[in-house]
């Protein structure tokens, strides 16, 4: 099959997008609060042991939509990297 | 995801740097070599370090209820060995500890042991061995990156329960940090895994020179690859 890969990992993809949309439609029913970042979760698990950060970070992103700009930034970055180099390697192809 | 600032006491961020240090280090001249014997491989090189750049941002759900991200170190172990993968994923750190707080720099040697390293050592070594004894390329790329992105979170869990034993040990620190952290990775990791396969499969369709060159399949392998289109 010419695009099996392909296929494969678009179903991976679609279950995994279900998978979400099925256990968020349960946390919802439960009424519980979830989607919280596993690091968040392992730092409370460590707080709870009465145990203080010593150091904080030198500088915080001052909110979540800051947050989410640079992390969004980190992924254009490395995208548009992938993008280019394929882009070069399909055009060098082509011109020989 | 990463160890937090201020969340490993002395002696454990010491002895992390300290362990770290030798990998990074052979890294760097690893990259020096490669720099100067084999400038056709920088392109890949540049698309390794922006796999882990891409996958590391993006903060997924999980089937447990929170939500992680996948590591992308898998391509640049299996590519160029887990010591330049370790510098690459410092550079992703270092980033993230400056700008994000995500991660932190007290406690950057753990994380680049955890993500730089330890993942990218399973991954090299899962290839080197899978390819050798003859299993498909793909699968034992989709594989070696699945259990990269495993083996850092578990690694992760391994030294916040030596950190943190607590009054149930080391065994119970560490199932109670797996559970936050390795279990919640499942899923992202065998995505991480598929997606790594395809691109490993465009690189072999686009730039199958580069990968006789870095020793990773011979010509004969790759013919066979290309020819049999999956």
């Amino acid at each position: 099959m010419k695009y099996g890969m392909e296929m494969a990992v678009a179903i991976l993809i679609v279950a995994f997008v279900g998978m979400f949309l099925a256990q968020d439609a349960a946390i919802q029913a439960a009424g519980e609060e979830a989607w919280e970042g596993a690091d968040d979760a392992a730092a409370d698990l460590i707080e709870a042991s009465g145990y203080e950060p010593w150091i904080d970070p030198l500088w915080e992103p001052p909110s979540g939509e800051i947050e989410s700009l640079l992390f969004a930034l980190q992924a254009a970055i490395g995208a548009i990297t992938i993008g280019y180099v394929f882009g070069y390697w399909q055009g060098g192809r082509k011109a020989t | 995801m990463h160890i937090m600032e201020g969340f490993l006491p002395s002696p454990w961020w010491e002895i992390w740097f300290l362990v770290s240090l030798p990998f990074i280090i052979i890294g760097i001249y690893q990259l020096n070599r490669l720099v100067r014997e084999k400038r056709e491989a920088l392109p890949l090189l540049a698309v390794a370090g922006a796999f882990i750049f891409v996958f590391s941002s993006l903060k997924l759900p999980s089937f447990n209820g929170s939500c992680s991200h996948p590591t992308g170190t898998g391509l640049g172990a299996i590519l160029f060995g887990p010591c330049i993968a370790g510098v690459l994923g410092l550079i992703v750190l270092v980033f993230q500890a400056a700008f994000l707080a995500h991660g932190g720099i007290t406690t950057l040697g753990a994380n680049v042991f955890s993500m730089g390293i330890a993942g990218p050592a399973v991954a090299y070594l899962i290839y080197r061995v899978g390819t050798r004894v003859g299993a498909g390329t793909y699968a034992v790329v989709f594989v070696a990156a699945t259990l990269a992105d495993l083996a850092t979170y578990v690694v992760t869990s391994i030294q916040l329960a030596l950190a943190f034993p607590g009054t149930a040990g080391f065994v119970g620190a560490f199932s109670a940090f797996a559970t936050v952290f390795a279990v919640t990775q499942i899923p992202l990791a065998i995505i991480e895994g598929a997606v790594i396969a395809l691109v490993f499969k465009y690189i072999v369709q686009l730039k199958p020179e580069i990968l006789t060159r870095l020793n990773l399949l011979s010509e004969s392998a790759i013919r066979r690859l290309r020819e049999a289109a999956v």
